[in-house]
């Protein structure tokens, strides 16, 4: 099946088999990562842009390896927080890289909305690379990967998800992406940080760590942000890494096969003791490494069904 | 020139209803009866198949004037009012400089009377500056004709503060209009708290934002024994809050707007900013519970909130985004549409939500059509069906949640102080 979307601003209205064929993508493109020459030809004559307005370091550099290796021209541009307000407007911005011939953005933003905001006045494809509490699809899609690689499937597994959930693009997109794909998730947060309603999104949801791990085929653990607790979301990062903290205790709980996630940068100690994270039922290194290749899979096909469309 | 109303069906509950004609001389209303005969130097509106009833008032209007002109101004506002079939309006004073002064009360009297094409009451600040810190010179105000005082937009946080000006306010009967909102509980939402908002990843402004001033301004009114009015109310729990206040006796009055009757926050997917309004948009319990507190009375008035915003400050990330919806152009018609048409509400009803209680509530002329009375006076073609295209307004603001959609009835006539200042559905 072909990939048909111009744009990926999230994995909501995603379906099944188009994610299936993601995957399937990313396998061969992994492939590739493992070869003495990782130069393809995929993009030639292909140029995507990496317009960030938030930091980041693994999803970035993973977009721009992605690029590189199959051969596009790469660009970047950072933008401070302050100049969403102030500079420029992010329809002109958008406005001004397609007229540099830019075929693709990947934009990360603070603000949720923004990649649907850029992609109605664009020429060019638009990925989201996270924006605000929303979405952050191509990190769910490497999860999902990361799953079916250590699992062989993602359908009937167990997905926990811990951590900060309210402000958490990645759980978002996971909840959306694991459901689809028929996976069971449970939603593990303190109450004040769990989204309204959550519920209705058919996931399990639960304030005790234990329950959330219990029978677990999956935990993935969560970055606490530790300027939430000024906000009062919880009083201390002591007591979060108590009460909510996964331990070699709380994962003893889970299935004996089950496997350790984490989108990073982790917080030892935190959300996630070392012992842990580091242990060998961690995968979270593999999660950085098939980043990589899930993020070739979506540039390829993307930017194919660009040309697809120049000639028809 | 006299003006004769013929054939018209006369909606008027405060006054003679029913298949009457309206003669019109000068300014004022001179006679009601059935069949008046036409004479020479008559000029003659033939009514058949529409509604008159008396003029329009919507009591929440942003004119943006003086300061953002940019956005609206007293002129386009006043036409868009025509244009909508509104014949009075009360303009709120979150303008640049505040209506917090004399001075601006009559300058803004002036521009409107200027400018010609509906009546404009303004508002006066509770606070100086609308900082919420010291009272403004009500009495001062008061007296150049503020008709009613309010913080809109900026929530009074100190109750205190909101104690005294309610108390002040009883020196010369006047009455404060408050914008329920507890800024603290606000804190960064941008819409409703809810699924939806968990589904868009926005943050959610708690119904608890509203309702907890909601019920801080009922006790203050209760105890002090002096009347408030609560701004656009969108939540099931301020209506049931308020019918519970007027049930024991507490001279409490409220509006709420079209777009807390028509929409839900399902309306802001796809992150439309022209969803995005103070107080948001609700749920669909919350829609109904508006519509019930609309047909027991609980809420009195039909308003706009009325907020036009330039385009560029709408075309931006949703969280950057302006509140407020244009809605004077489109108020009838989405009235008509989901309360009328739909049998929640008579057409006597709504005249009774957009101009009676409004005139009563804040002591204006209007509100009925009478012998001697102003000829302020509101024709519409209850069956019209037309397409919202915001080009076509004569507001500056095309900030518009009903844009291209159809809606049924549409005002023909506006008539201000005699003069027909929407004539055929031509603004003059």
């Amino acid at each position: 099946m072909q990939f048909k979307r111009k744009h990926l601003l999230g994995l909501y209205d995603v379906t099944k088999e188009e994610i299936e064929t993601i995957l399937d993508n990313a396998s061969l493109m992994k492939h590739i990562l493992s070869q003495n020459s990782k130069k393809t030809p995929h993009l030639q004559g292909k140029s995507i842009i990496t317009l960030f307005y938030e930091n980041s370091t693994r999803t970035r550099m993973s977009f721009e390896l992605a690029a590189k290796y199959m051969s596009a021209s790469a660009a970047n541009i950072s933008a401070s927080a302050s100049s969403v307000a102030k500079g420029e407007t992010l329809i002109d911005t958008g406005r001004n890289l397609d007229m540099m011939g830019c075929d693709l953005i990947v934009i990360r933003h603070p603000m949720s909305g923004a990649p649907h905001l850029l992609s109605k006045y664009t020429k060019a494809s638009i990925i989201n690379a996270g924006d605000g509490l929303n979405e952050h699809p191509t990190q769910a899609l490497l999860d999902m990967y990361s799953i079916r690689e250590a699992k062989g499937q993602i359908e009937g597994l167990n997905v926990t998800i811990v951590g900060d959930v309210f402000h958490s693009r990645v759980a978002r997109s996971n909840i959306w992406g694991l459901k689809t794909m028929g996976a069971k998730v449970t939603i593990c947060a303190p109450s004040t940080l769990l989204p309204p309603e959550l519920e209705k999104t058919g996931v399990k949801v639960t304030t005790n760590v234990r329950e959330a791990a219990r029978g677990a085929d999956v935990v993935m653990a969560l970055r606490i942000q530790k300027e939430r607790q000024h906000s009062g979301y919880y009083p201390s990062l002591r007591e979060y890494s108590n009460i909510f903290g996964i331990n070699k205790e709380v994962i003893s709980l889970a299935k004996k096969d089950a496997i350790i996630m984490h989108p990073g940068p982790i917080n030892r100690g935190v959300e996630l003791t070392s012992d842990v994270a580091d242990s060998g039922r961690s995968v979270i290194l593999e999660q950085v490494q098939n980043g990589v290749a899930v993020r070739m899979a979506l540039l390829y096909l993307m930017t194919r069904r660009n040309m697809d469309e120049i000639i028809n | 020139m006299k003006l004769l109303i013929k054939n018209g069906k006369l909606v008027n509950p405060l006054g003679k209803s029913g298949n009457y004609d309206i003669l019109i001389e000068g300014k004022k209303i001179s006679k009601i009866e059935e069949n008046i005969k036409p004479e020479d130097n008559m000029r003659v509106i033939d009514a058949s198949g529409l509604t008159v009833m008396p003029g329009i008032i919507d009591m929440h209007v942003h004119l943006r004037e003086p300061g953002y002109e940019y956005k609206e101004d007293i002129l386009s506002g006043t036409r868009a009012a025509a244009n909508g079939g509104v014949t009075a309006m009360v303009c709120m004073p979150n303008t640049k400089p505040v209506l917090d002064n004399a001075a601006l009360m009559d300058y803004v009297y002036n521009r409107a009377k200027e400018c010609g094409y509906a009546k404009v009451y303004p508002t006066g600040c509770i606070s100086k500056g609308m900082l919420g810190k010291e009272l403004s010179e009500m009495g001062d105000m008061h007296a150049h004709g503020a008709v009613a005082f309010t913080d809109d937009g900026r929530p009074v946080m100190n109750s205190n503060l909101m104690r005294n000006a309610m108390e002040y306010a009883k020196n010369f009967d006047s009455i404060l209009i408050s914008h329920c909102e507890d800024l603290d509980l606000v804190d960064d939402g941008v819409m409703n708290e809810g699924y939806t908002s968990t589904i868009l990843g926005l943050k959610g402004n708690t119904r608890v934002a509203e309702e907890n001033h909601v019920s801080r301004e009922i006790l203050l009114a209760s105890s002090l024994n002096t009347k408030v009015h609560i701004a656009h109310v969108s939540t099931k729990g301020g209506v049931e809050m308020i019918r519970h206040a007027k049930s024991l006796g507490v001279q409490v009055s409220a509006e709420t707007a079209p777009h807390y009757f028509a929409c839900t926050d399902e309306w802001v997917k796809g992150y439309n900013t022209n969803a995005k309004v103070n107080p948001p948009i609700r749920t669909e319990e919350d829609r109904l519970a508006i519509i019930e507190g609309l047909k027991d009375g609980t809420l009195d008035c039909i308003i706009t909130d009325h907020a036009p915003h330039h385009e560029d400050e709408k075309k931006v990330e949703f969280a950057l985004a302006m509140n407020g919806i244009s809605g004077i152009e489109t108020s009838f018609a989405v009235t008509n549409t989901y309360l009328i048409k739909t049998g929640e509400l008579t057409m006597e009803q709504v005249v009774m939500a957009m101009s009676c209680n409004p005139a009563r509530i804040l002591k204006l002329e209007g509100g009925v059509i009478e012998k001697g009375k102003p000829a302020d006076i509101t024709i519409v073609d209850e069956n019209k069906k037309w397409t919202v295209d915001t080009e076509k307004f004569e507001s500056k603001g095309k900030n518009c949640i009903f844009a291209d959609m159809e809606l049924t009835g549409k005002a023909a006539y506006t008539i201000v102080d005699g003069k027909v200042v929407l004539d055929n559905y031509r603004l003059k």
